[in-house]
């Protein structure tokens, strides 16, 4: 039981990292109908920012992860401005494609400027833990999911009352009845890549915090966010964070289990059971739980 | 006069022709007679077995062009169907020392089942989502065959030196006619007499009904399905096709390196195909051969003359960028320019010069 308990608090604690990446790539989804695959990309370097700005000028630490977000945001904003707005009316296919050409490009690029060495965050949380009977709470992961938490918040607060979250979703919603509206289709889309930057950092500082460390198979980590928003719909925030817990507990369950019930499935079976997961969800509900069922009309 | 050497198209006959012009046909002899002197022009082994390299991907990158070129599927698993084509050989070939054509047919079919397996997916799912669910095959798939130790060795890889003899031609050391050639001529000829196979195969299907659905499919998927193209059918036979020639792929992947491990199968080769077809031209058969030519002879041309250029390392460890981050950044880059500047790839650039020259002197 105690194990069980352990692995779900686990469970839950990598779910909340997958859905602070998850988030990144609803809300560009939400806004701009482009399925980000350079999101990996933007955590990666999200993190290797805060590392930089903290150990290397020793900035404090919450002051570097600060700085970091808006570094990343600006990149992001930059990269919906200098590359993004020549595709407007392309295929969605070559856009999609696009971001793929991108994320080939950060990820040697952060290589070739930090190296491939595991670096210490320098994250005041380490490797401390809470104790509440024979279950152990990371610290660093009761942060995790606080944050998921807060982001998840301040997501379902700005959609919902600030004038940009509202014309964010009218611009995802229709783009030429908003621009008739004055909204500027523009700004939404710089936005939207820059809020998508700034939780990135985030999610890659929890990914780098205590023992995991600076790395770059960081990257890879994100993409298991894939199955999380596949999981819970591409345009639905909520769905993002819950389809995010239930790949966490997935994944650290099998972890559990795995290997004592069905050894035959190999060694780090749990390292793709979310893509196995993502299938057959996908084979029952194409649209995830939380998205919306897209509308084919003649 | 009859203006019969310019590309006129008076009925529908002359819209499905596999030639259209007498230049073309002629051009096709003039290429044929190329591959076919210039293992013997050029007996460099270097340049002999990047042109091997880029016949194989070619072969794979027609099967992606029909599937996201003319169908409008973008699809990230190419690398897993070549994996299916590869450990296909080694079971067959390397293992049960079957002959060449059997390992090579059988690959191209289990790719071909696999695909179309998988190819539901594809109905139920629009463009954009397979791109996600085929980047979960290329993960799937690596964990099955590094966890099959049995047939692909593990993590560490397998030899794979499967029979390569077709009746008295053997292409691991051909000799014809008292001539003995090296392996790599050997092999040249065999990959490229597939590619041009596997072109006439492609070309056959866009030029005919078929190709005419998958193009509907790609521009307007609803219209397609209301003017009576049946979407499962062809987004199901186009998945079929590219796997089949993705796998055919691998097969002669695996056979001429002589050696393959599970990750050799990465997402990255994924991006490389996809690299081809942006870069060849998407929608266009002969582009991807153009793509895949570009996608080999970039890293060799990177890794031979690397040493010129500045900002590459010169030994590892030594700072500045590997041969392969320069690759990875090159591929990138150029995905994007050329999604900007020419969506159509280099074969428009090819298209837009013939064209200058078919009237030249005059302007139009």
């Amino acid at each position: 039981m105690t194990n069980f308990l352990q692995l779900c608090f686990a469970g839950v604690a990598i779910g909340a990292l997958y859905a602070l990446v998850a988030l990144g790539f609803v809300v560009i989804y939400k806004a701009t109908g482009v399925i980000n695959f350079a999101q990996g990309g933007l955590v990666l370097l999200g993190c290797y920012l805060t590392y930089n700005i903290h150990q290397t000028w020793g900035v404090p630490f919450y002051l570097s992860i600060l700085l970091a977000m808006v570094a990343c945001a600006l990149f992001g904003a930059a990269i919906e401005r200098f590359v993004l707005r020549w595709m407007v009316g392309q295929p969605t296919f070559a856009v999609l494609m696009l971001t793929i050409g991108l994320l080939s490009i950060i990820d040697p690029a952060v290589t070739a400027v930090w190296g491939f060495d595991r670096l210490n965050l320098g994250d005041p949380w380490g490797i401390e833990v809470l104790k509440s009977g024979e279950v152990v709470f990371a610290v660093k992961d009761i942060w995790t999911i606080v944050l998921a938490a807060v982001v998840l918040l301040a997501f379902f607060l700005f959609f919902r009352y600030s004038s940009m979250g509202v014309a964010m979703r009218a611009t995802a919603f229709d783009q030429e009845a908003a621009i008739a509206q004055g909204i500027s289709a523009r700004r939404v889309f710089a936005l939207s890549w820059a809020i998508a930057g700034a939780v990135a950092t985030l999610a890659g500082v929890m990914l780098a915090a205590g023992a995991g460390g600076v790395r770059p198979d960081i990257q890879y980590i994100a993409l298991i966010a894939f199955p999380a928003i596949i999981l819970g719909g591409l345009d639905s925030p909520a769905g993002a964070v819950v389809g995010g817990i239930i790949i966490g507990l997935t994944q650290t369950l099998t972890a559990g289990y795995q290997p004592e019930y069905a050894p035959w499935l190999g060694n780090g079976f749990n390292g793709v059971m979310p893509y196995l997961v993502m299938i057959v969800i996908l084979m029952v509900r194409p649209y995830g739980l939380f998205g919306t069922p897209e509308v084919r009309r003649v | 006069m009859r203006l019969r050497n310019l590309n006129m198209t008076r009925d529908y006959a002359d819209d499905l022709k596999l030639f259209r012009t007498r230049q073309s046909k002629a051009s096709i002899v003039a290429v044929l007679a190329l591959a076919l002197l210039l293992p013997v022009l050029l007996p460099d082994d270097f340049w002999l077995s990047v042109l091997v390299y880029a016949g194989i991907f070619a072969i794979g990158a027609i099967g992606l062009n029909l599937l996201s070129g003319y169908t409008g599927q973008v699809s990230l698993g190419h690398a897993f169907f070549m994996a299916c084509g590869a450990y296909t050989t080694m079971m067959l070939g390397t293992r049960h020392e079957l002959p060449l054509p059997v390992w090579l047919l059988a690959s191209a079919v289990v790719g071909g089942l696999v695909g179309g397996i998988v190819g539901p997916f594809a109905l139920r799912l629009r463009g954009n989502y397979l791109a996600v669910i085929s980047l979960g095959l290329v993960f799937l798939g690596q964990h099955v065959f590094e966890n099959w130790e049995s047939l692909t060795g593990g993590p560490g890889g397998n030899g794979s030196t499967a029979p390569l003899s077709l009746g008295f031609l053997d292409f691991n050391a051909l000799a014809v006619g008292g001539r003995a050639y090296t392996r790599n001529q050997s092999f040249f000829w065999l990959v490229w007499a597939l590619v041009f196979l596997s072109l006439l195969i492609a070309k056959n299907i866009v030029r005919s009904r078929p190709g005419r659905a998958m193009q509907a499919i790609r521009d307007r998927d609803v219209a397609a399905q209301v003017i009576g193209v049946s979407l499962g059918r062809y987004k199901v036979g186009a998945f079929v096709v590219s796997s089949a020639l993705a796998a055919m792929a691998g097969a002669l992947f695996a056979t001429y390196q002589q050696f393959i491990a599970p990750d050799s199968f990465n997402l990255f080769l994924s991006i490389q195909f996809v690299f081809m077809i942006i870069v060849g031209g998407i929608g266009t058969v002969f582009g991807s051969v153009i793509g895949a030519l570009f996608a080999g002879l970039l890293p060799a041309l990177v890794s031979k003359y690397g040493g010129s250029i500045p900002f590459i390392e010169q030994q590892p460890g030594a700072g500045g960028l590997t041969v392969f981050q320069v690759n990875q950044i090159a591929f990138g880059v150029l995905i994007i320019l050329f999604l900007i500047l020419e969506p159509r790839g280099l074969a428009a650039v090819w298209l837009r010069i013939k064209a200058y020259f078919r009237a030249w002197p005059f302007s139009y």
